[in-house]
């Protein structure tokens, strides 16, 4: 089973968390259409390859948070609070989490 | 031993193959004890496998094949012989060539009657013609009629043991470790990495499949044995490495998640390690490989290893006199320790100068052998050595996938697999001992360089040695012992156009039997290559999965950990005579013996029901107004202190997740009510929009469901019945309305949240006290209440209440598809709110009549009680709604229902169909709205 890299906890079993499909932006109820609504609710990329998600660590800190993981090989490599969602850090852009696995946390 | 067992067949006494002393022998000849073998006792010694003491003893036939029944005898040695799975005791399936004896084990043949010497299912053989490959998708299918009977014959020809219905279970556990290096074998190479791993500092784990480490070396030469012993005091005085034998790693998943199955353990059937190891090293040798040729599954027909363990690990003779068929060294070497041992070894064929066997003969077991220059050459022993299959299982697991080398003939590691995976001893390559020691000892360090993030170490790769391309000889021959797959069966599946080496397998079932293609696959895919005038590489290996070893459903179950969760006052509950109700993890008293007694006297009088298991989360902060207005569906920014307000939160789909009413028990506290078995996901699901679409909303949530044990205190008097143990709060009805909560200090205890709300329908108090004080509170009342009627009641009781009064409940009386408006709460939703969860799908259903709708119904006949989930039906055959509550009421005599129904029948005074599980049909009416009793609700708000 895959380590997932918890911001706050460090690499911990999948097992610990609840994945929480893409992570996909929230569309403005205001304005948004049925089409858009529901593409929000139902579609997915879903890629074979590098995508964003969502990931809650369930039975440990607690905390929802991003990362990019690659869906074909299972390596992450970047993981980061909800609050950083626009930017993933950029000396990890590209390169396998494996690699900088110290500076996550 | 009794008088008549020294008397029985002389097997007992008598080790007619045993040798003398061998140098690497793993017998302890100062103990012997006896077993039994189909009943008669046989002799053995500690470190004897069933296979060997019984071999000591002159037994050469072990089991009958699966389809022809052929007589089968020792092929390898080792687990994964086919011919050697025998019962023992209440086991089934047992690798006899592998399972040590032990004294008093009663023992017996699989798959032969009515005995191993004559079987009577024998007579296969003379069907085989009817009994192709894949005979099942052609024969036994008309007529239909008749497949009760073929299922009862076929059935009694299923192979394997007897499995006993009432055996006790076995104790299976689990074990987690976490290692810097686990090496997978336990061979030369395997130690050597080890070692090297250890001294540079990483943690090992050093798992091997037999009773102890050596792997190769253990049945080898005195070089051999003096090299092992070397080995082997180095890893017992290495501080680092943790050995763990009869043991194998049959699984390995992402990021070295690695499973590994145990045997040997005192008093455990199985033990699975989950091992999360940062680097692996995959050494578990070369299983030698079988040749294919007429009478190749003839008992004496062996491969040199297994001759060779027979002699040197178990001192067992293997034949009186042998021919013996060599392509490699290991060939050579079974024929000198054949000699060694007194056994004749009438002719050496050597498949390097061209030489080639044809055919074994023989009905028991071989008797004659034809060569390939047309000599026969009379003998009880047949050794061949003909090559070497690389397991590659772990690699390709791995996401490797293998590389046919023709020099080599055998498939090798395609390179493929992780940095954290790596390769040592025979399946990295060829060589003298020690260079493969050389070899596995920069293995050892690399893998510890790779665990710990240091820089890589370089390991030049092994050389590769030629080896003669042999896979089956001029005549048919089986290629899958435990199948009785021959090759003329591949042959003819690739001309039926089954070519493709996965269609092959599954067609012919070749390589799906105990030794899941160890033995099998090589021969398989040659054979299907010359069969396509293809090459060997282009056909390629069929894909391994795990497990790589046998691995019980007790293991992979383990124990079973399932936590239960009790209120305070579940002691009391069990005492009074409750009768259980398993609700999600959660025991709650159902009833105390008559539900329909415990409703009377709630209406009547007053009862007492623990609700513990609700869910009650508090709300601090200044934005908790916001947060309320975003998860439900209806407005909350004035709540005044002490005021409470029923709520219903919809997932973004509109669909209602759960409903509950939340209070404001100070200015910036609030406490939120969820259903019980919504509990935790409601937590998570505030959470989950604090932390990630609202961060910069004040709000701190922390679950308090257990801090309290709830209780709901409901009926006429309960107003009365609290006043006399409640201090600190007034409680005339105009001081504490209905919809109020209130902090009172009751039967002593302060802090106790005190709700006026009313699930049942009656003037209820609901107190949450502080855990500790529960069981005291609930006692204090009940015996305050004595002269009142005070009595407990059960889920069971509120359940028909609830349901005399209309209240739906989320998850009974809703389901996966039920927007709001479909549940008859299009009232609550406040669609001028600027934003809240679902609302865009609540607007555009706001536009539309409520399809299906929740409805009250009551059957015509008042007697009759609608099983929950019966369909409404319209015509003969459309559904269009179903029941979701049913219950008889004591309050008002009639069966009551709630359920759905299609929007065209939902006007009240409809009458609709229910068809019941029997199949029959009542006829039910819609009702004006879903309270069936005390509808203006003025018994709640007295």
């Amino acid at each position: 089973m895959i380590l997932v890299p918890c911001p706050y906890c460090g690499p911990r079993n999948a097992s610990e968390f609840r994945w929480g499909g893409e992570a996909r932006p929230r569309p403005p109820v205001g304005t948004v259409t049925p089409e858009a609504w529901r593409a929000y609710l139902y579609l997915r990329r879903n890629v074979a390859g590098w995508t964003v998600e969502s990931w809650y660590h369930r039975a440990g800190c607690r905390r929802f948070f991003c990362a990019e993981r690659h869906t074909v090989t299972n390596e992450f490599r970047a993981a980061y609070l909800p609050g950083a969602a626009d930017r993933p850090r950029e000396q990890n852009a590209g390169e396998s989490l494996a690699a900088g696995r110290e500076e996550v946390v | 031993m009794t008088p008549e067992a020294a008397q029985a067949p002389s097997r007992a006494a008598r080790q007619a193959l045993r040798l003398a002393r061998q140098a690497g022998e793993v017998i302890d000849r100062t103990q012997s004890f006896t077993f039994t073998w189909n009943g008669d006792p046989v002799a053995a010694y500690p470190g004897d496998t069933i296979v060997s003491a019984l071999a000591a003893a002159g037994v050469r036939v072990f089991s009958r094949s699966f389809k022809y029944h052929r007589p089968r005898g020792v092929l390898s040695a080792t687990g994964l012989d086919p011919g050697c799975l025998v019962q023992v005791d209440d086991e089934p399936n047992v690798r006899g060539a592998q399972r040590r004896v032990e004294p008093g084990m009663a023992v017996v043949a699989q798959n032969a009657w009515p005995s191993l010497r004559f079987d009577v299912k024998a007579a296969n053989r003379w069907m085989s013609r009817f009994l192709p490959p894949g005979f099942y998708y052609k024969t036994f299918m008309k007529p239909q009629r008749l497949w009760p009977t073929y299922q009862r014959v076929l059935r009694g020809f299923a192979p394997g043991g007897r499995l006993k219905a009432d055996v006790a279970p076995a104790y299976y556990d689990k074990r987690y470790a976490h290692a810097d290096v686990l090496v997978a074998g336990g061979g030369p190479a395997g130690m050597a990495a080890a070692l090297a791993a250890a001294e540079a500092g990483a943690r090992v784990l050093l798992v091997e499949e037999e009773p102890e480490l050596g792997g190769h070396l253990r049945w080898g030469d005195a070089a051999d044995l003096a090299a092992l012993a070397h080995l082997r005091r180095a890893i017992a005085s290495a501080s680092g490495v943790e050995v763990v034998v009869d043991a194998v790693v049959t699984g390995r998943y992402d990021d070295n998640w690695i499973a590994v199955v145990q045997r040997g353990v005192p008093g455990v059937f199985e033990r699975l390690w989950k091992v999360r190891a940062r680097s692996l090293v995959v050494s578990p040798g070369l299983i030698e490989r079988p040749y294919v040729f007429a009478g190749n599954d003839l008992p004496g027909v062996m491969l040199a290893t297994g001759v060779r363990r027979l002699i040197n690990l178990w001192a067992v003779k293997p034949g009186e006199r042998a021919v013996v068929f060599t392509a490699n060294a290991a060939g050579d070497a079974a024929a000198a320790d054949l000699e060694r041992v007194g056994v004749e070894v009438a002719r050496v064929v050597d498949a390097r100068r061209g030489e080639d066997v044809h055919r074994a003969r023989g009905r028991r077991g071989v008797r004659v052998v034809e060569l390939a220059d047309g000599s026969r050459v009379a003998c009880d022993l047949l050794v061949t050595a003909v090559g070497w299959t690389a397991p590659t299982s772990l690699l390709n697991m791995a996401g490797d996938r293998p590389v046919y080398d023709p020099r080599a003939a055998r498939f090798r590691p395609g390179g493929q697999h992780p940095r954290e995976v790596l390769v040592a001893g025979g399946l990295a390559g060829d060589g003298a001992l020690h260079e493969l020691v050389v070899h596995a000892t920069l293995v050892g360090r690399a893998a510890a360089a790779v665990g710990a993030g240091r820089a890589p170490v370089t390991v030049p790769a092994l050389p590769v040695d030629d080896h003669p391309a042999l896979f089956q000889g001029r005549t048919h021959g089986f290629v899958d012992c435990s199948e009785d797959v021959s090759s003329k069966d591949i042959v003819s599946a690739a001309r039926e156009g089954y070519d493709s080496v996965e269609l092959a397998k599954r067609y012919t079932t070749v390589t799906m039997g105990a030794a899941q293609g160890k033995l099998e696959t090589m021969n398989t895919v040659a054979i299907l290559a010359a069969a396509r005038g293809d090459t060997i590489g282009e056909v390629g290996t069929t894909v391994w999965r795990p497990p790589f070893a046998p691995i019980t459903l007790g293991a992979l179950a383990g124990r079973m950990f399932e936590p239960i969760r009790r209120s305070p006052l579940q002691g009391w509950h069990e005492a009074h005579g409750a009768r259980p109700l398993v609700a999600g993890q959660w025991i709650r008293p159902d009833h105390y013996g008559d539900p329909e007694a415990e409703v009377r006297n709630v209406r009547r009088n007053v009862g007492l029901i623990d609700v513990t298991p609700l869910g009650k989360l508090d709300l601090r902060g200044p934005d908790v107004p916001r947060l309320l207005n975003f998860v439900y569906v209806n407005k909350w920014s004035k709540l005044d202190v002490g005021a409470v307000r029923y709520g219903v939160m919809c997932g973004e789909d509109g669909v209602v997740l759960d409903d509950g009413v939340t209070g404001r028990l100070s200015p910036d506290r609030w406490l939120m009510s969820t259903t019980s078995s919504r509990a935790d996901a409601v937590y998570e699901w505030i959470e989950s929009w604090l932390q990630t679409e609202h961060p910069e909303w004040r709000v701190f949530v922390t679950p308090v469901t257990t801090d309290y044990a709830s209780m709901n205190v409901a009926g006429p008097r309960s107003r009365d019945l609290l006043a006399r143990v409640t201090e600190e709060v007034d409680l005339t009805p105009a001081a504490f309305p209905y919809m109020q909560v209130r902090t009172a200090r009751v039967a002593g205890v302060a802090g106790c949240v005190t709700w006026r709300i009313g699930f049942t329908g009656e003037l209820s108090y609901e107190l949450h006290v502080p855990a500790a004080y529960g069981l005291h509170v609930w006692e204090t009342l009940l015996a305050a209440g004595a002269d009142l009627g005070a009595a407990p009641f059960g889920v069971e009781a509120q359940r028909i209440m609830r349901l005399e009064k209309g209240h739906a409940i989320v998850g009974q009386d809703t389901d996966g598809l039920t927007q709001a408006q479909s549940a008859a709460l299009g009232g609550l939703v406040k669609l001028d709110k600027e934003d809240f969860a679902g609302k865009p799908e609540l607007v555009w259903k706001a536009a539309h009549v409520p399809d299906p709708l929740l409805v009250g119904l009551q059957p015509l006949d008042a007697t009759i009680v609608p099983a929950e989930a019966s369909l409404i039906v319209e015509g003969e055959k459309r559904i269009v709604g179903r029941i979701t509550s049913s219950r008889m009421s004591p309050t008002l005599g009639r069966a009551l229902c709630l359920g759905f129904v299609a929007a065209h029948l939902a006007a009240p005074g409809t009458v609709v169909t229910v068809k019941l599980p029997d199949g029959s049909r009542i006829r039910a009416t819609v009702m004006p709205q879903l309270a069936h009793f005390d509808a203006e609700g003025s018994r709640l708000r007295g």
